[in-house]
């Protein structure tokens, strides 16, 4: 379902924050010339269609003394890696799981998990957690911690 | 420093704004604070970077976009210039420092696959240094969630303990 013009005009408006504001949809429409209205029943349709994943606070995990936020990637035999994947992804204090390509030699890693913790102590517990579900499938591992956030804005669509 | 409370208001804020009129009178209604106050909040909060950003969250990749995983290996001596190439490129979403090698990872999010193909790109070559790239080919779970009430009580926990 490509965007329509009304679509991207409500994206590039609401992509850095709502407003605000009491009435931060009647805001937004008068950006657009639009009543209030149409912007919420466009965002009732998007969260739907799954095109809106929510509404809300993106908070920031360091400020939020989720200091220890390690991107754990794992060698996982190519023939387990989904069916072990679906379960690592259901481990609490797991964010995000996906399988990725390697890049051989330098990067043998095929599974991505993030971990986040409020202390590096904390991250390798959910990794030796990870470690024993993954069993023998697994060839090799690495925590890759962050240590400064460089850029997050989130998506930014060019205007309409 | 945040209380358990405001871990608590910024766990309810994480999503689910209500799509009505006034969408923070109804939540402060939920929570017995008033509209003004909770406006008040999610603002200082923004401005101090407790929350990065307060609105909706689009999954472009259900409308044809992309979004790629790619990482860098930059010579120390070079990274902050590397950085601000990167991050001028208004595609990257996200650049974080690790500790490895490749110790600069960030996200391309564009309209097209051919975009983010094109944003990579250009970065290998504004800054001579190759870009390895990790596009998604299975998402498993994706939900950004912090266990932020788990860490409300913990808090709670820790100050009980202090107290004791």
């Amino acid at each position: 379902m490509p965007l329509d013009a009304f679509d991207r005009e409500l994206i590039a408006a609401t992509q850095g924050g709502l407003p605000l504001v009491p009435r931060p949809y009647e805001a937004v429409g008068a950006m657009l010339g639009v009543p209030g209205e149409r912007v919420r029943e466009r965002l009732a349709q998007m969260l739907e269609q799954g095109l809106v994943r929510r509404i809300g606070a993106v908070p920031n995990h360091y400020a939020l003394g989720f200091t220890a936020n390690g991107m754990s990637v794992w060698d996982v035999a190519d023939d387990q890696v989904d069916a072990l994947g679906e379960r690592i992804g259901a481990l609490a204090g797991v964010s995000h799981c996906y399988r990725r390509p390697r890049h051989l030699p330098a990067w043998p890693y095929n599974l991505f998990a993030m971990l986040h913790g409020r202390s590096r102590a904390e991250v390798e517990a959910q990794a030796r957690e990870v470690e024993t579900l993954l069993g023998s499938a697994c060839r090799g591992h690495d925590i890759l911690y962050s240590t400064a956030i460089l850029k997050k804005t989130g998506l930014r669509l060019s205007g309409a | 420093m945040l209380t358990p409370e405001d871990l608590r208001l910024i766990d309810r804020l994480h999503g689910g704004l209500p799509l009505s009129d006034r969408p923070f009178a109804e939540l402060a209604a939920e929570l017995g604070c008033s509209e003004y106050t909770l406006i008040e909040r999610v603002h200082g909060w923004l401005t101090a970077g407790v929350l990065t950003r307060f609105g909706p969250l689009f999954q472009i990749e259900r409308a044809g976009g992309r979004f790629v995983l790619a990482a860098i290996a930059v010579p120390e001596e070079r990274f902050d210039a590397v950085a601000a190439i990167v991050n001028a490129r208004p595609e990257v979403a996200h650049n974080y420092r690790r500790e490895h090698a490749l110790n600069m990872w960030f996200v391309v999010a564009a309209e097209t696959p051919a975009a983010a193909d094109a944003a990579l790109a250009r970065i290998e070559a504004e800054t001579g240094l190759p870009v390895l790239a990790f596009p998604k080919e299975r998402e498993f779970f994706v939900e950004l969630r912090l266990p932020l009430a788990d860490a409300a009580a913990a808090l709670e926990t820790e100050e009980a303990d202090d107290a004791a």
